[in-house]
């Protein structure tokens, strides 16, 4: 099938066409090659899983550091680095230097990018300076800076290829999430939910940087590129003006529904997928209506924009539960079929699985036994509330209004799981989930929006759920079931991406500082090793030289780094944190290193 | 740097006073001397806050303490107490005065070095914060001379009349 597109496009169509198809083919075929890591979560399916098992559970216990490397930035380092060929690609938090490194040759700096960037963007980003990462394709290298800047980079050189402005800072839009190629384009969201944008996905041509389309989050039909009778939500079409009809007047103007988080794409079915943030702002009684689609997963197709389905998890959201944490896409086997599956752990606390086809809602479970804003999603699907998540009213910070502080909600506004993306292994079939276990008090009022200028609009305090010293777990989950298998108990929020391998060990980080290795059946530690810094980046793996190597990114700070690394610190602090339990600044301190291990 | 700066403020301030004051922050002596509508002054006429015997704190202390952290908290800290990029301002309104603290709101400041870049807005033209500075000013100054805990006050006074005008008429509410 994918031989006869290209045959047609080479025949039939322009030769521009056929380069578009051949920068797809090239990233699906690097992305198949275990030796490399060509894109964020190593594949399109955003599986995070990798074949290659020279590190097995039996040998992972002797793993030793190889090389490592200083960024020169602290603050916070989310993402993970790229493998292409022979060159590893490593990026940084603002001033979002990238340095490429010759794995030939010791980790030699090939050429550094650094890019001069108007500091005043730093107060505009919500939760420290941070950068996902970078994407790759057709021997360009493309970054979104913080000041929305959307850059190609010649992969050998560094050299500027072309740049495009995404955004405006001076009106809170900043760059956090990575670029995401599909054929001849390259997709970028953009960050500012605290800041009342109206957020979108743009798409930009992978060899100009034209831009070719973009979706908004809210607002007209033809700005959210919506077909209203095609269109659909839990298999219905969603009608005219769907978005418009669930905000008060203009509102949707300062919406929010950011899109920082991360991409998957399914070939077959050339849909991408994507969720969008919380609407602004955090207090809900300013913005009456279900606000959609803010916290909504959206399947659009790649070429045109056009979105194929929708499903908004937390309509009229009243804790700030961003959807935008990543889709993973399996194929499983769910009542003696298989089907083509797409499992997201959203901050609400509730892990979905739906038909990646369809938007079929298959399963809706919390993935943390604490969470308590909701009793569960109404699966009945002749019910007029089919698909919504059913509130409780004693922490429905909306229903108990303005100035009321609402006080135990689980989880906090963290989420069970903010931006740290987990693993699938088709091996187990279970995918690995880094998680917060923390909960809040939530106590929203009145303000008013000023372009460029934080739009909030509550405060919150946070600390672990009552009774328990934990902040996080790290747990395996059975996405057909809706299942917990098993969980580790962490001191912190978890707060790095999973890595699993065909080897049987999954990988993580601490906020601590520790790079941990667990066996995949069983949630056993085999390794630890602590790096100088608390990790918030993500583990990755690859082949060099016939070895396999795990590298991860240190750097504490996002918002892990606010809420906790300057928070929770006094054991007796009477924020609900219980004694003994003390703060994440006597663990660790700033640093930005890339740790590579390899066994001896 | 931050903190060496805070320190020799802080030996400065203890060797001008002398042993003759028990408390001094940037402005002074924080003591309530005066109030008016529930809003509460030192003896050099600067906001200061008032907690009762019972943990109580006077309505601005709380509003500063909600305001706070809705838009000051992500870079500065919960509680004030600094974060892995802003200074803990319970330590920086030590050494700074009212006057000096409405200066840096409004205008902004940048710390921008080679080895960080610490950059301030100048929210001078956002009433989320100016409508609410003196609330902020005086729960910072709280924070800063141990006054209240890092945790939400538990009991505070009722939102005073004059409070809630002022508020409508700078947010530009409608009663």
């Amino acid at each position: 099938m994918r031989k006869f597109l290209i045959g047609t496009a080479l025949s039939t169509t322009a030769v521009m066409a056929a380069g578009s198809v051949y920068a797809n083919e090239e990233l699906i075929r690097l992305s198949q090659d275990a030796k490399q890591w060509v894109m964020p979560a190593g594949n399109y399916a955003a599986t995070r899983h990798s074949t290659l098992k020279q590190i097995t559970a039996d040998n992972v216990g002797k793993l030793q550091v190889a090389w490592t490397f200083s960024t020169g930035v602290l603050r916070g380092h989310e993402g993970a680095p790229l493998v292409v060929g022979d060159v590893m690609y490593v990026h940084t938090p603002f001033p979002n230097n990238v340095f490429a490194l010759d794995l030939n040759n010791d980790g030699k700096i090939l050429w550094k990018y650094e890019p001069k960037q108007d500091p005043s963007v730093i107060p505009v980003m919500c939760c420290d300076t941070v950068n996902r990462g970078l994407s790759y394709a057709d021997g360009k290298i493309f970054l979104h800076q913080a000041d929305t800047t959307l850059v190609a980079l010649d992969a050998k050189t560094g050299k500027v290829e072309w740049s495009v402005k995404n955004g405006d800072p001076g009106k809170g839009e900043t760059g956090t999430s990575a670029p995401f190629v599909i054929k001849d384009k390259v997709l970028v969201g953009i960050s500012g939910g605290e800041f009342g944008v109206q957020c979108h996905v743009t798409a930009y041509d992978l060899k100009t940087g034209r831009r070719v389309w973009r979706a908004y989050s809210e607002g007209p039909d033809d700005q959210i590129l919506f077909d209203p009778a095609k269109t659909t939500a839990l298999g219905k079409p969603v009608g005219k003006d769907s978005s418009l009809a669930t905000w008060q007047g203009d509102q949707w103007k300062i919406g929010g529904g950011c899109t920082w988080g991360w991409m998957a794409y399914d070939p077959a079915l050339n849909l991408v997928y994507y969720g969008s943030g919380n609407p602004s702002t955090w207090n809900p009684k300013q913005r009456p209506g279900d606000n959609k689609w803010s916290m909504t997963i959206f399947a659009r197709n790649p070429d045109t924009g056009m979105a194929k389905w929708v499903y908004q998890m937390t309509p009229h959201d009243e804790w700030d539960y961003d959807g935008v944490n990543e889709m993973i896409l399996t194929d499983q086997q769910i009542g003696g079929q298989t089907r083509k599956l797409l499992t997201h752990f959203d901050r609400n606390g509730l892990g979905y699985t739906l038909d990646r086809d369809t938007g079929e809602l298959l399963v809706a479970e919390k993935y943390d036994p604490k969470v308590n804003w909701t009793s569960g999603v109404d699966m009945n699907k002749s019910s007029p509330t089919y698909g919504r998540p059913r509130v409780v009213s004693q922490y429905s910070t909306d229903q108990n209004g303005e100035d009321h502080n609402n006080k135990g909600i689980c989880p906090a506004a963290l989420g069970s799981k903010d931006e740290q993306p987990a693993a699938y292994s088709p091996d187990t079939q279970l995918f690995y989930v880094p998680t917060n276990h923390v909960c809040m008090d939530y106590e929203p009022f009145r303000v008013s929006y000023t372009a460029g200028q934080p739009y909030v609009g509550a405060t919150l305090s946070m600390y672990p759920p009552q009774g328990e010293t934990n902040m996080g777990n790290f747990i395996a989950w059975d996405g057909k079931t809706g299942k917990i298998v098993w969980s580790n108990k962490e001191q912190f929020s978890v707060w790095s991406g999973a890595l699993s391998t065909a080897g049987g060990v999954v990988f993580y980080g601490t906020l601590e500082g520790y790079l941990k290795a667990v066996d995949a059946k069983t949630g056993k530690e085999l390794y630890k090793f602590k790096t100088p810094s608390g990790i918030i980046g993500n583990v990755m793996t690859y082949e060099h030289g016939g070895k396999q190597y795990v590298a991860v990114l240190s750097g504490v700070g996002g918002w892990a780094g606010i809420g906790l690394a300057a928070g929770l610190t006094n054991p007796t602090d009477g924020l609900g944190a219980v004694g003994g339990y003390a703060g994440l600044r006597n663990y660790t301190a700033l640093g930005g290193q890339l740790t590579v291990f390899a066994l001896p | 740097m931050e903190v060496r700066v805070a320190m020799i403020g802080l030996i400065a301030l203890t060797l001008a006073c002398g042993t003759g004051a028990t408390r001094a922050d940037g402005s002074g002596d924080p003591t309530a001397a005066t109030s008016e509508d529930g809003k509460y002054f030192d003896k050099a006429g600067n906001p200061t806050y008032k907690v009762q015997e019972d943990g109580a704190v006077d309505w601005y202390t709380y509003s500063g303490f909600r305001r706070y952290h809705s838009e000051c908290h992500v870079c500065h800290g919960p509680a004030g107490d600094g974060s892995s990029f802003a200074p803990a301002l319970k330590d920086s309104l030590k050494r700074i005065s009212y006057a000096d603290f409405l200066g840096i709101v409004a205008s902004g400041r940048k710390n921008v070095t080679t080895a960080q870049e610490n950059v301030m807005p100048a929210f001078g033209d956002n009433r989320n914060v100016m409508c609410y500075i003196d609330d902020i000013y005086v729960y910072l100054r709280a924070r800063a001379n141990d006054a209240v805990g890092r945790a939400r006050p538990e009991k505070h006074d009722d939102r005073p009349e004059a409070f809630a005008k002022a508020e409508d008429a700078c947010m530009g509410f409608k009663p």
